[in-house]
């Protein structure tokens, strides 16, 4: 903190005024050097973990097992090769995290719209619209279980019963739609945040000039509004997913990772605390940071140019 | 507050890396951990005990009530944390494999304590325990003991200790005009439960939510019952026999035809919840829940329960077996005062104390033989007190099956690979319970988990 007193230009008078040059390389390494140590910092904090799960997953390591621990090269990589459940998981984790990002993002639109009227108590409106995305994801998990799909008591299968429809053993039968649902239910506030930020920086002359031209609503909201709103999707698709392809919670309360919903999440914590297998949890760990690399620089950027190619040019 | 395109671009990668990488970590973060040894130096001087447990109603009252035990010895005093008991699997695994020495006591479950003492992480407790005559080592559950015993040592004494049995709702079975003998068969059970179930009330309330400890204890004992094991005695698995298959099958048929409607989701606190409520008419499940069940605060069908046995098909006796016991890890800096703490809370006064001070239906049952000869005990748990204690005395963890096994232990097999196997097996087994998946193809693939988990053992 106190590097950040001395700046270069409040010298003693008595030096030499620096030429140009000089005094724009000194800021260049005065800031350099104030950068440092959020650098290093960073580094610390993110690489050395990363290179001591490389190290890890290099070992033959049963927590259970403590005398029998050693280097065992790439035989956890071949185990987790071999064993089917790394792609079945990364299919899991595509399903439950794609269709719950596009289900949010969709309800999020609609809401957003609503909201973008003004009418009496939208204040009110907004708050409670946005309360799910404020539950801590456990809570919102067993307040799910318990009181909205318990088969018996639950408020969903009441529901159900009162247009004359069998009631639905949720997460026996349904397990991802149960995850979805949840997950959906939690982030369509969050989509429909940011989409309502950006309806809301839409330039009212815009709109004006489209219905003085006669254009109706749905074309205005076609050719206008979504457009406009493209910067504003890809950001809450692209927060959204790296939020979701972490989640946790719900899994592990309501389905225990059965009928599909193994995210890759879940199988790690599977392998690390209930294998106890230190090693093959380090290389599970380690390829999913190779495949998620992967496919964010490849499909990430393939969807984001079908966007771009086929929206209006900005 | 928009981002530049090409930042935009960088930033998609990157932002997912970095989400990636934090999965990564919670991967590992299990391989660090560890503490700086134990405060006090054995000796004079103030000990300060650091007791990890899980954070079980019988365990809270224990630490309640350790004020008694820090009057008598002024030296000492006993710092809880309490945990969930997956966390605390992980926090005391974590904590004596990599040598931490932050506990000075642990409660350990039965399946890991012969796991434990083999890698030599507890110290043998039985010369201490059995040089104290007051102390009445023998007093303890037999069973009990001998799934705490390792080559002949003692290396954990249960706080207590549970069985399994069969809860019935008595109003539900006079009704349907059904009688429970007080030793069933599955047969007869499967029989009542598909009587007694309508649209209102269910059968019966069996586990079936995954995970080696929830819908594979009851399911265990009935494979052992029906003849079926997890292993023979050369640790050849035995999955694949018919005997298995059997069991499994009969288990989820009746679920299915008379038992609750969303299994995954069911595990003990669920069926506790729907037989209290009176909307499950029998349940085999841990007998601790029999006090529970009888606790009219929380219960709608407190004094309308009946007990029997475990149901059976071929052998005399069903029932798991089970106890939170009292451990002293190697790495302790405080033995002695270790010592200390756990043969108070272990013993007969313990015992007095809870009775007197918290009520006799707190007392910690299935520990101690004595304990069932407490007349205020017998009066407060009259119900489900002698039956419990029966079961206890007749299980047989050295072969609960047909077939003799090489570990000693019922609902579970003691070895470090059991617990993944078990649920790996039960997120299978789910499939079938929801009509996804046949019986003989997950069967077939826990056949192969189980003989690799086997062959570690040869």
């Amino acid at each position: 903190m106190t590097v950040l007193m001395t700046t270069p230009t409040r010298r003693r008078p008595a030096r030499a005024v620096p030429t140009g040059q000089q005094s724009r390389r000194r800021r260049v390494a005065v800031s350099r050097a104030l950068l440092w140590p959020a650098l290093a910092t960073s580094i610390v904090l993110t690489q050395i973990p990363f290179v001591l799960t490389i190290y890890y997953s290099l070992q033959r390591w049963n927590m259970l097992r403590p005398g029998d621990r050693g280097f065992t090269g790439l035989d956890n990589y071949v185990s987790v090769l071999r064993d089917g459940s790394f792609l079945s998981s990364l299919g899991a984790t595509v399903a439950v995290t794609g269709t719950s990002v596009v289900a949010s993002t969709l309800l999020g639109m609609l809401f957003a719209v609503l909201l973008d009227r003004s009418f009496v108590g939208r204040g009110v409106a907004r708050t409670l619209m946005i309360t799910p995305f404020l539950v801590m994801p456990a809570a919102a998990a067993l307040v799910w279980k318990w009181s909205i799909l318990d088969a018996a008591t639950g408020m969903a299968n009441w529901g159900l019963g009162l247009v004359g429809l069998p009631p639905v053993a949720w997460n026996t039968e349904l397990p991802m739609l149960t995850i979805i649902l949840v997950l959906t239910w939690q982030y369509t506030p969050f989509a429909m945040l940011i989409l309502l930020a950006g309806l809301q920086a839409q330039d009212r002359d815009v709109l004006e000039a489209a219905a003085v031209d006669g254009a109706g609503a749905l074309r205005t909201f076609g050719s206008i509004t979504l457009p406009h709103l493209r910067q504003y999707v890809e950001i809450a698709v692209l927060l959204a997913s790296i939020m979701l392809l972490q989640v946790f919670d719900p899994i592990a309360i309501m389905t225990r990772g059965t009928g599909g919903t193994k995210t890759l999440s879940y199988l790690l914590y599977e392998r690390a605390f209930v294998g106890l297998e230190v090693g093959e949890a380090a290389a599970y760990g380690v390829m999913t940071v190779l495949v998620t690399i992967v496919v964010a620089s490849v499909a990430l950027r393939t969807l984001f140019k079908v966007f771009s190619t086929e929206g209006i040019d900005r | 507050m928009m981002l530049t395109r090409t930042a935009r671009r960088q930033a998609a990668p990157a932002g997912l890396a970095a989400a990636a990488l934090a999965l990564a970590l919670t991967a590992c973060a299990g391989a660090g951990g560890g503490g700086d040894g134990g405060s006090a130096g054995q000796g004079g001087g103030p000990v300060e005990l650091t007791l990890a447990t899980v954070n079980n109603p019988q365990m809270k009252d224990m630490e309640e009530l350790k004020s008694a035990f820090e009057e008598e010895h002024p030296d000492i005093t006993v710092n809880f944390i309490q945990m969930e008991e997956n966390d605390l699997r992980d926090a005391v695994t974590k904590d004596v494999a990599t040598d931490g020495g932050q506990y000075d006591i642990v409660t350990v479950g039965s399946y890991e304590v012969p796991i434990w003492a083999q890698n030599g992480w507890l110290t043998d407790l039985t010369g201490d325990l059995g040089s104290d005559a007051d102390y009445d080592v023998d007093d303890l559950f037999e069973p009990v003991k001998d799934a705490l015993t390792v080559d002949d040592s003692l290396y954990a004494v249960p706080f207590y200790g549970e069985s399994s049995m069969l809860m019935y709702n008595k109003e539900l079975l006079d009704a349907a005009g059904v009688t429970m003998p007080e030793h069933p068969t599955w047969q007869e059970v499967a029989d009542i439960a598909r009587e007694v179930d309508s649209d209102d009330v269910d059968g019966i309330c069996l586990r079936g939510k995954p995970g080696w400890g929830e819908v594979f204890a009851p399911l265990t004992t009935v494979v052992n019952t029906f003849g079926g094991s997890w292993y023979d005695a050369e640790w050849n698995a035995q999955v694949d026999q018919p005997e298995f298959a059997e069991a499994v099958q009969f288990y989820v048929d009746l679920v299915e035809d008379a038992g609750e409607a969303d299994p995954v989701s069911t595990g003990f606190t669920e069926c506790l919840n729907n037989v209290s409520q009176g909307r499950s008419a029998m349940w085999v499940d841990a007998t601790v829940a029999a006090g529970l069940l009888e606790d009219p605060e929380s219960s709608q069908v407190a004094g309308k329960m009946g007990y029997a046995h475990a149901p059976v098909v071929e052998t005399e006796e069903s029932g798991w077996l089970w106890s939170w016991n009292l451990a002293i890890p190697e790495t302790t800096q405080n033995r002695d005062a270790a010592v200390e703490f756990v043969k108070w809370a272990t013993s007969k006064e313990y015992h007095q104390l809870v009775g007197t001070e918290l009520g006799w239906s707190r007392v910690p049952p299935g520990a101690r033989n004595s304990t069932y000869e407490i007349p205020e005990y017998e009066e407060a748990a009259a119900s489900f007190a002698p039956i419990t204690r029966d079961i206890m005395l007749a299980v047989n963890p050295e072969q609960p099956g047909v077939a003799p096994q090489s570990w000693t232990g019922i609902q579970y097999v003691t070895i470090p690979e059991f617990q993944d196997l078990g649920n790996q097996v039960s997120q299978d087994l789910a499939d079938v319970f929801a009509g996804r998946s046949e019986l003989a193809p997950v069967l077939e693939r826990a056949q192969d988990l189980a003989q690799e988990a086997g062959d570690a053992q040869k």
